[in-house]
């Protein structure tokens, strides 16, 4: 009967459409200046997909993240789930930063109780053997109970990584998760969140300053330009997975879409 | 282990100097009593004070007189400071009135409390609890306050997007993150409840129960000073007690999970 039920709870992969229609978002500076973070963006999401957002700092990537995460509201436009408009956080998203967020005071599988704590189909045992599955896929189940302060941040954003994953979201969002890692490190967590994106088939939506990351990771790469924060162009990666950032043919890409962001910052500053 | 040596060997010198200066060592030829048993009685006679008076159950009963007076008014110092000092840190107009209310008051000593206390509630236990409470109450809730204050915005943002509703993850979030704060605050608590309350029993009798404060102000009464510097030492070991048992467990927990401080 448990076993049906925790069954279930790993082996059932939710996921959804994601439309984000004409947002627009503007940020009052403290010297009254108002910035215009979002600006008519219009995008949208397939189930199971994986894209990558990438942009120069300040173009809205995070502004935007946060509005689909239920954070922030949009000052006109809308994002939608599924044909939901979205109106505050819910546990369908789940959402990793760039710093890892982890609560010092509870110990590794504390931090991924806490959101299963949330789910009120499933008793306390179920929710426990529910996490360890997590950390196991993230290969942190050797450190259930160690602090938090005791891991590096390559296991940190692990173990953060399985906190997000195991109230089992529809999306999973991630702002820079990677950024303050070593590039060692980084390499391996792609293998990791590749195989993850394979076994979860989760929607992932993943912002990134690092055009390389983007390639390696998503199915499809979003360009914005800031001020005002826009999408700018689109590119489908076809590329076969498990994707290796060291690749020939990642790296042609990546340098394609690099020169077609330089166009555009270039433009700015003219 | 040598540190524990050192550490003894030191407080052991202290009294061996006392024992000196009052004449207990004349039997070894050690004699330069420079003032009277009556300003400074020698260690034997203070600790004979203390050993009967703990036989005759005199002191342990001031001490569970006020060490239980301390405790009800820690505790209702801890209850209304704790949710004070979150509901100050959440809305800015009780921050800008209760909040400098409290800084003022955790300005003034609590012992200035007590003329007050004893004309609105009399010679009585209330009169003790009160200024225990207004001693416990200004520095737990300004700690509270300022811990929840410190605590990483996204903390709860993290929490909010697991589910967490507002007043879940004030309560499983942002107060064990202020944890830290909150628990200084309540050592600095203690600290001022039990300075107050020894101020308070010094300076007022109460027939309901005589505490050790009001031994050491009839010690002074009755120019035995043997008995104040006994007192005086039953004060000092209920502080350490109560450092090492209550609050000690406590921070080294704190400092194991938070990876913060060392020894
Ligand atoms: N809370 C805020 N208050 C004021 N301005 C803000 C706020 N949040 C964002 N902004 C502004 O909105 C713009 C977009 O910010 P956002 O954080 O979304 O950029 P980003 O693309 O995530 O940048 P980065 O790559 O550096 O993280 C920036 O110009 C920023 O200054
Ligand atoms: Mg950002």
């Amino acid at each position: 009967m448990i076993q049906e039920k925790l069954h279930e709870e790993i082996h059932n992969f939710p996921t959804a459409k994601l439309s984000v229609e004409h947002v627009c978002k503007d940020f009052v500076t403290n010297n009254g200046t108002v910035v215009r973070a979002l600006d008519d963006v219009s995008l949208t999401i397939n189930e199971g997909e994986f894209v990558c957002f990438v942009g120069p700092s300040g173009c809205g990537k995070s502004t935007l993240l946060n509005i689909i995460a239920g954070l922030e509201k949009p000052d006109s436009g809308m994002a939608l789930i599924d044909g939901t408009p979205i109106t505050g956080p819910g546990r369908d998203r789940m959402m990793m930063f760039q710093e890892h967020a982890l609560f010092p005071w509870l110990d590794v599988i504390g931090n991924v109780m806490f959101g299963l704590k949330q789910k009120p189909n499933l008793n306390n045992k179920e929710r426990l053997e529910v996490a360890k599955y997590y950390l196991y896929l993230v290969k942190m189940d050797r450190f259930a109970h160690a602090n938090i302060h005791e891991l590096s941040g390559g296991m940190r954003q692990r173990v953060a990584l399985a906190r997000s994953l195991a109230p089992n979201p529809k999306i999973l969002l991630m702002d820079e998760p990677f950024s303050a890692l070593d590039a060692m490190t980084r390499e391996r967590l792609y293998g990791d969140i590749q195989d993850v994106w394979e076994k979860r088939r989760k929607t992932i939506i993943f912002v990134t300053h690092n055009v390389r990351e983007a390639v390696c990771l998503g199915s499809r790469v979003v360009l914005f330009s800031p001020h005002p924060g826009r999408v700018r162009e689109e590119f489908p990666v076809h590329l076969p997975r498990p994707r290796n950032i060291n690749n020939h043919d990642l790296a042609d890409l990546s340098q394609e879409i690099t020169s077609a962001l330089k166009g555009y910052t270039a433009a700015e500053s003219d | 282990m040598k540190r524990i040596l050192i550490t003894l060997s030191f407080f052991l010198l202290l009294i061996f100097i006392w024992a000196a200066l009052t004449g207990d060592l004349a039997f070894i030829g050690v004699d330069i009593s420079l003032w009277s048993p009556y300003v400074l009685p020698p260690p034997s006679t203070v600790g004979h004070y203390l050993w009967d008076n703990t036989l005759n159950g005199k002191i342990p009963l001031s001490m569970l007189i006020t060490l239980r007076r301390l405790l009800i008014g820690y505790a209702i110092g801890l209850v209304i400071g704790v949710p004070l000092g979150m509901v100050s840190a959440r809305f800015r107009c009780i921050n800008d009135t209760l909040g400098m209310l409290a800084l003022g008051l955790q300005a003034l000593p609590s012992v200035c409390w007590v003329p007050l206390a004893c004309i609105w509630f009399g010679q009585t236990e209330v009169a003790l609890l009160f200024v225990v409470i207004m001693g416990t109450l200004w520095s737990v809730l300004l700690s509270t306050q300022n811990g929840m204050k410190n605590v990483p915005p996204i903390y709860a943002r993290a929490a909010r997007t697991m589910g967490s509703s507002p007043i879940h993850t004030l309560v499983f979030v942002t107060l064990p993150a202020s944890a830290p704060f909150v628990v200084s605050g309540m050592k600095q608590g203690w600290a001022f409840a039990w300075r107050s309350l020894m101020a308070a029993e010094i300076y007022v009798s109460v027939i309901s129960g005589f505490g050790i404060g009001q031994y050491l102000h009839y010690g002074r009464e009755l120019q035995r000073m043997y008995q104040v510097i006994g007192i005086m030492f039953i004060i000092i070991l209920v502080g350490l007690l109560a450092d090492k048992i209550l609050f000690s467990p406590l921070e080294s927990w704190l400092h194991r999970r938070w990876g913060t401080g060392k020894d």
